[in-house]
Order: C-alpha cells, then sequence, then structure tokens
C-alpha cells in the first residue's frame, strides 16, 4: 500500500467533490509536499485561487505506484514559506503562484515573473508595481556571472529563424556557458484567465490552441475533466480515435524533431526526408478529421469525426508506406559517424538532476527515469492496450533523439493494432453540463510529456479555476541545466533536442 | 592577352554559379528539386537594387569591410594561374602576397563585425580569427612545397607545367598536400563540416553571423566577394588536383571549367554526406591539416 500522506486519492479521468478535498495547514500542506516528493511522488500541478484573504493553494501530486494521483488544498494569506530549496520542482511554479494570485513565496530563491501580465486581482502584485505602470515583457533583472573574463550574449526574443519568441541570456566564458536564463512570457494569451466562469462556446478552441502543435494532447485531457465533471462514459470506438489522434501527432512531431535535429548538424538527407514525412503523417491526422493539426477531432463525450471502413484500410497503407520512408531516413543518422559525434555527450542532464526539477516526457525518459503518463495512470485504451515505454541512460541530444525514435515505433505499432480492431459504435456521448462544486484532474502524455488539467468547479458548475500545465512549463528548466558547461554552438541543437513549447508555457 | 581576357572574365563571372552548382548537388542528395543552378546570381541582382540599413553605432569601418575584402580577393585572383595559363599578374615572391591578401580581406571583415558592438559579430569573429591563425600554417606549409619542387617562389610556374611531373616524382607528397589544401578550402570558405552556409541559427555561425547587420549592395558585395575566394582557392585546388593539360588553350579553359565544375560537385557531396563538426573539434582537424602539409613537406626535403 502506498503511502498517501494527507492527499486526498484520486484515478485520472476522476472527479471528487471540492468539499472532500483534504484542507490543510498552510504548514502541514507544504511538509506533506516535501516528504512525498521524497518518497517518490512528484508534483503535476501547483497553483493557486485568489480569494479575498490570499489564495487557496491546490497542489496536485503524482506517483507511478498504483498509477495513484493525489490532491490537496491548504489557504494562504499574503505570504507563504517557498520550499523551492528543498523541492526545485516547484519553482516556477511558486513564481506562477506569485504572478497570478500576487502572493509571495518567502525566501524563494529567484523571485521573478513568469509571464510578465496583471495579477488575477486588480490591485495585488508580488513586486509591487502600480496597476498604471507598464508591464514590458522580459524587463527584470537578470542573473549574472561577474568577472573580466566573463561576457553575456543575449538571444531573443526576435530569432533569425522562424520560430516562437523567447530570451535567452548566456553568460559565457569564451565559448563555453557557465548559465543560461531562459525568459519567456511574449506568448501570453490570458488562456486560464478566459476559462474562469467557463466553458465558454470558445473554450474548446482555446484548448486546441494552448499549443498548436499539441492540439490533441489538449484537447484530449480537456475532454477527460469535463467528461469527469459530467460523468460521461465515451464509447470504446471514441476513445480508440482519440489515442489514434495522439499517436499519430506523436508521430508527426517526432519525425519533425528528428528532421530538425539532422539539420541543426547540418545532416541534410535525414533533415529534408523527415520534413517531408512528418507532412505525412499530419496528412493522416487530416484523413481523420480534415485538419491536419486535429482540430475539432477530440471533444468533451468523444470525438466530432468518425472514421469509416475504406479510410481506415487508407490509413493503414500509408502508414505502412512511411514507416518504411521513416526508417531509411533516420536509420542514416545512427549509421553516420559525424551526427554521432556530435548528438554524443551534448547536453547531458543527469538522471538525479532531471528527477529533482521534475523533468516530463522523452527528456525525462532520455534520463532513464521510466516515467510514462500512458502506462503509470492509464487513460483512453492505453490501460488495455499498453504501448512500450522507450528509455535510454545518458541523457544526452543523442539519448532524447534515440526516444524519440523508439517512441515512433511504438506509436506505429499502436497505430496499425488499432486499426485493425475498431469496435463498432456512436463516436459522441452528449456530455451533460459539469456538475458543481466538483474538482477534475486529467492528465495524458502529449508528444512532449504529462499534461495535466486541473478543473474545479463553483456550486453552478462554472470554472472557478481551470488549470493548465504543459509540459514545456516542467522541462525548460532541464534545458537551462543541459547547457552548463556546454558550447554555446551547441544551444540549438540542445534545444532542438528537448524542442518545447514556447505558447503551451506562455498561456 | 586572349588568355588574360578569359582569366578576368570568368574571374568575374563564374564564381556564383560555383554556389549555385553546390546548392543543386545538395538539393539532389536530399530528394528535392533545388534552387535554380543561376539563383546566386539572381540573389546578387536582387542584393544590389536594395537599399542598405546602418545601425547608428557603426563608424565607416562597418562599410569599408566589405569593399575592401572584395578587392583583395579580386587582386589574389590576378596572382593564380588558372589551370594551365599563366596569371596575369606574375612575380618572384608573389605567394606571399596572395596568402597575405586574404589576411587582410579577413581583417577588415572582422574589423567590421566587430565595430557593430554586438556580442554575436565578436564572437564570430573571434572564432574567424582563430581558425584562420590555424589555417594559415597549413596554406604556408603546402606553398612551401610547391615552391620547392618547382624551384620558384611564384604561383604561376608553381602551379603550371611542374605538377603534373611532380605527381610521377613525388606523388605522395602531391597526395598529402592536395588533402591539406581542400581543407583549407573548406574552412576558408565557410562550408561543412567547419561551417554552414545555410543555417540560421546565430550562435553557431562563423562567417555568417559576423555580416548579420550588412545589407542590401553591401551585403551582396560580401556574398560576391565570398563566391570569388571560393573560386579563387578551387583553382589553386584543381590545378594541383588536376594538372591535365592538351597544349591547345581553348580545349584547356574547358578543361578547367569542367574541373572547377568537378569540384563543386564534390563539395555539395561532402556537405551532403557528412555533419557539421563540433565547433571545439575544428581546431582539431585543422592541426591535422598543418600536419598533412608539413609531412608533405618532410618527404619533399629528405
Amino acid at each position: 500500500m502506498t503511502r498517501t500522506f494527507s492527499l486526498t486519492r484520486l484515478r485520472n479521468g476522476e472527479a471528487v467533490a471540492v468539499a472532500d478535498v483534504a484542507s490543510l495547514p498552510p504548514v502541514q500542506f507544504l511538509q506533506d509536499i516535501i516528504d512525498a516528493t521524497d518518497r517518490g511522488w512528484r508534483v503535476a500541478s501547483f497553483f493557486g485561487v485568489p480569494t479575498a484573504a490570499g489564495a487557496t493553494l491546490w497542489c496536485v501530486m503524482a506517483t507511478p505506484a498504483e498509477g495513484l494521483l493525489g490532491i490537496m488544498r491548504t489557504e494562504v494569506e499574503a505570504s507563504f514559506p517557498s520550499i523551492s530549496r528543498l523541492v526545485p520542482q516547484v519553482h516556477l511554479f511558486e513564481r506562477e503562484i506569485a504572478e497570478q494570485c500576487g502572493i509571495i513565496p518567502d525566501d524563494h530563491p529567484w523571485l521573478k515573473p513568469v509571464r510578465f501580465h496583471r495579477c488575477f486581482v486588480p490591485d495585488r502584485d508580488a513586486w509591487g508595481r502600480r496597476q498604471a505602470d507598464g508591464i514590458v515583457v522580459g524587463a527584470m533583472e537578470y542573473f549574472r556571472v561577474e568577472g573580466d573574463e566573463v561576457h553575456e550574449v543575449a538571444v531573443g526574443p526576435v530569432h533569425a529563424g522562424i520560430i516562437e519568441p523567447g530570451h535567452f541570456r548566456f553568460q559565457c566564458h569564451g565559448e563555453e556557458v557557465f548559465h543560461l536564463e531562459i525568459s519567456l512570457g511574449y506568448q501570453h494569451r490570458g488562456i486560464e484567465q478566459h476559462l474562469l466562469g467557463g466553458p465558454h462556446p470558445t473554450t474548446l478552441f482555446q484548448m486546441e490552441t494552448i499549443a498548436g502543435d499539441t492540439t490533441i494532447g489538449h484537447t484530449q485531457a480537456y475532454a477527460m475533466a469535463m467528461e469527469a465533471l459530467s460523468g460521461t462514459v465515451p464509447s470504446a470506438r471514441a476513445e480508440i480515435l482519440r489515442c489514434i489522434a495522439l499517436e499519430l501527432e506523436r508521430l508527426a512531431n517526432h519525425t519533425g524533431d528528428l528532421g530538425a535535429l539532422a539539420g541543426d548538424v547540418a545532416y541534410l538527407p535525414t533533415a529534408s526526408f523527415c520534413g517531408r514525412i512528418r507532412g505525412d503523417f499530419l496528412n493522416m491526422t487530416a484523413l481523420l478529421c480534415g485538419s491536419r493539426f486535429g482540430r475539432g477531432l477530440a471533444r468533451p463525450g468523444g470525438t466530432g469525426f468518425d472514421l469509416d471502413a475504406r479510410q481506415a484500410g487508407e490509413l493503414l497503407e500509408r502508414l505502412a508506406a512511411a514507416r518504411a520512408d521513416l526508417e531509411n531516413a533516420v536509420n542514416l543518422l545512427w549509421e553516420t559517424q559525424s551526427v554521432m559525434a556530435r548528438f554524443e555527450g551534448t547536453g547531458q542532464v543527469a538522471r538525479e538532476t532531471a528527477r529533482e526539477i521534475g523533468l516530463v516526457g522523452p527528456s525525462a525518459r532520455a534520463c532513464g527515469i521510466d516515467r510514462d503518463v500512458r502506462r503509470d495512470h492509464p487513460f483512453g485504451i492505453y490501460g488495455v492496450n499498453p504501448v512500450a515505454v522507450a528509455m535510454e541512460e545518458n541523457g544526452d541530444v543523442c539519448a532524447r533523439a534515440h526516444v524519440r525514435w523508439r517512441e515512433a515505433e511504438a506509436s506505429l505499432s499502436f497505430i496499425e493494432e488499432q486499426l485493425r480492431q475498431l469496435p463498432d459504435g456512436p463516436v459522441m456521448t452528449d456530455p451533460g453540463p459539469p456538475a458543481g462544486g466538483m474538482v477534475a484532474v486529467a492528465l495524458t502524455e502529449g508528444w512532449r510529456g504529462e499534461i495535466c488539467h486541473v478543473a474545479i468547479t463553483d456550486d453552478a458548475g462554472r470554472f472557478a479555476r481551470y488549470k493548465v500545465v504543459d509540459p514545456s512549463f516542467h522541462n525548460w528548466t532541464g534545458l537551462a541545466l543541459a547547457l552548463r558547461n556546454q558550447q554555446i554552438s551547441d544551444f540549438p541543437l540542445c534545444n532542438k533536442s528537448f524542442n518545447l513549447s514556447y505558447c503551451g508555457f506562455d498561456l | 592577352m586572349t588568355d588574360a581576357v578569359i582569366h578576368i572574365l570568368l574571374t568575374l563571372l563564374m564564381p556564383p554559379l560555383l554556389l549555385g552548382i553546390i546548392g543543386k548537388t545538395k538539393a539532389l542528395f536530399a530528394g528535392r528539386v533545388g534552387a535554380p543552378i543561376l539563383q546566386p546570381y539572381y540573389d546578387l541582382a536582387k542584393l544590389l537594387r536594395k537599399g542598405s540599413v546602418f545601425s547608428d553605432t557603426t563608424t565607416w569601418v562597418f562599410q569599408a569591410g566589405p569593399v575592401v575584402t572584395l578587392a583583395a580577393t579580386l587582386t589574389a585572383s590576378f596572382l593564380i594561374p588558372l589551370g594551365e595559363h599563366r596569371a596575369p599578374l606574375s612575380f618572384s615572391g608573389d605567394m606571399v602576397l596572395f596568402a597575405y591578401l586574404f589576411g587582410l580581406a579577413r581583417f577588415c571583415t572582422t574589423a567590421a563585425a566587430l565595430d557593430t558592438g554586438s556580442s554575436f559579430e565578436g564572437m564570430g569573429a573571434a572564432r574567424e580569427a582563430t581558425f584562420a591563425c590555424l589555417a594559415e600554417p597549413a596554406l604556408f606549409f603546402s606553398l612551401a612545397v610547391l615552391a620547392r619542387l618547382s624551384g620558384s617562389l611564384s604561383l604561376t610556374p608553381m602551379l603550371t607545367g611542374t605538377v603534373a611531373t611532380s605527381w610521377l616524382n613525388s606523388g605522395a607528397s602531391i597526395l598529402l598536400l592536395g588533402g591539406s589544401l581542400f581543407i583549407v578550402l573548406l574552412v576558408e570558405n565557410c562550408r561543412v563540416p567547419f561551417d554552414d552556409p545555410t543555417t540560421h541559427l546565430e550562435l553557431t555561425m562563423i562567417h555568417e553571423v559576423m555580416v548579420l547587420d550588412h545589407s542590401g549592395p553591401l551585403f551582396g558585395v560580401i556574398l560576391y566577394g565570398a563566391a570569388v575566394k571560393l573560386f579563387v582557392l578551387g583553382a589553386l585546388f584543381t590545378d594541383i588536383a588536376l594538372p591535365y593539360a592538351t597544349g591547345i588553350t581553348l580545349v584547356d579553359w574547358g578543361l578547367f571549367i569542367v574541373a572547377m565544375l568537378m569540384l563543386a560537385i564534390g563539395i555539395g557531396v561532402v556537405e551532403s554526406v557528412m555533419a557539421r563538426l563540433r565547433i571545439v573539434k575544428v581546431p582539431q582537424m585543422l592541426a591535422a591539416a598543418c600536419i598533412l602539409a608539413a609531412f608533405s613537406l618532410l618527404l619533399v626535403l629528405r
């Protein structure tokens, strides 16, 4: 029996009444996070809901043992003790709470805004900025290394390539990076603010665009949360279709990443081939729902589109062709010595570091951390039909590339298997309205890693808070640490090997 | 006289074609159609028609950089024999001038880069200067071998007539020399595996990052200058690698052009089949080039 501390137990995709969630004094709440993380639990989500006095802090934790999730809450006033020094994985969560609720985590080692927006509550601000002053994204002190021979390189937010905006500050000694600080927030759209009082007619579309390349991952999590709140059980056929779409999304992005990694070391053949094959996978998603990025497919209650036998057959044919092409293109990478010389040993993250900062997804698995929501907290069809979890040991660029390739292989096999045994039935079960006074937790394994959605409803069944955690939120710190003592010229390669989302982080 | 005219016309007109051929070769390897072979000419024409933007922090050094660089490279092109034809300009010791004209060009490029005060450009300038220091000995060892074999200190006698017989008499030495010069050719022209001319990642660039702030006609001048440099150093390499001549002037010019096109295809193939080196490995590769050339010299001195 796994010890659950004071946490209220629940399963992935389950809702419990808010009244049933353990409400602890702040000190015990924080001590429980510290103790639980010591015993293999992980913080999946940690956020505040502003109240008149301060805020209610909610924490969702996960452990692979027995597929358990735990949730608890506490009431705090203007400040609470920071535990970032003891539990490094909450450092960004605490900064986010400070920014959104205007309360201060005392003794936080690096208390800066996360996204540079106004507090959810007017007239409150953790940094004492007045309402009249404008907030300039990124305008705040940066970590500096002092010394005559140390120089600073600032990159972004406008980049030479067509990519999302982010600001990177390197403290360098010659070509060697001592420290990298990543400052984001340029893509902040206020998604969580808009979700208050929801679900609105626009909510589904906002979910689809939290991170455009993870449309299925986020809409699936949203659908699960809404189904939990309304007590809807989608049909097996709908569950399978959503999982097929999720794996197609993984395939497209992993393929694109492998190509981009090759492109970053100027290895053309794989770069070009993978660029095309990524398009093939996107087109397969389009075959499912008419959108290359899976817009309109996953919805609360099932899917917006069905797949007929002819389409399923065509999908199988296209998959077989794409698998052959992908194998050829990717094997070129492993067989080319000059490529391996660039990948191996670059941007290493130690397993212990990865565990402490709470990495998720392929980046965590590349460090030898056995962590995959599809197996640990199964959802959809994964409980019945598990997917092989790919793991590597080294935590370098090569490991992250290799994990991607093996996951792509596993996804191909999974989709083929599912398409052959697609059950009959409707694809949509009309979901009722969400129940009031409930909290639902939904975790999915998007291609970047764990996506966590937490929905809390008020008595009328409207969202009192809807918290989204994109895997990028956990992983950006990993990229910063991977760059320590590396060559600055290897940054683009390391960056690509993580390939994190800016808009998913910025919300 | 005809030779001199052809020499100048080829030097002025052919360089962008080499870039087009490299691009086309890489495209074919990647399974793409690729840009037209004449694309570099269109690019130059486009850039020359544009206006320029100059940062307030830059001075005349920034504008002089590209011009001096192109002038130095064009001057060097008069010293190099193309195929088996004499160079328009030739005197004893011109090989030293040849090598240091490129040094002057590099100085002006890096000075213009530093003039912007950008940390990127400073980083690129530091890399360029470091690698150039290591490539120079390799070039001089190679020239010393040729001087020893031909008994002359001028490029024209060094590269015409005697190379073919040198292949027969001291083939091993010339082979090592060719290897060394090919590495120098790639590093001086910022080709894969030392630099990636097509990258958009500013942190990995060497040459490209130094010219990030240039725009319009001056940027066109930089691109053209880089193409001429590839042509001149390419000619040095093909003079040694393919010293074949028929004695009929026009046929020999044809042979030279074919040799240059083959070299462009060769560079395209190298760029397609291998990844870029990690930047810390570049000096090691350049040291290898120096050692190759040094052994080549040892072989001919014995």
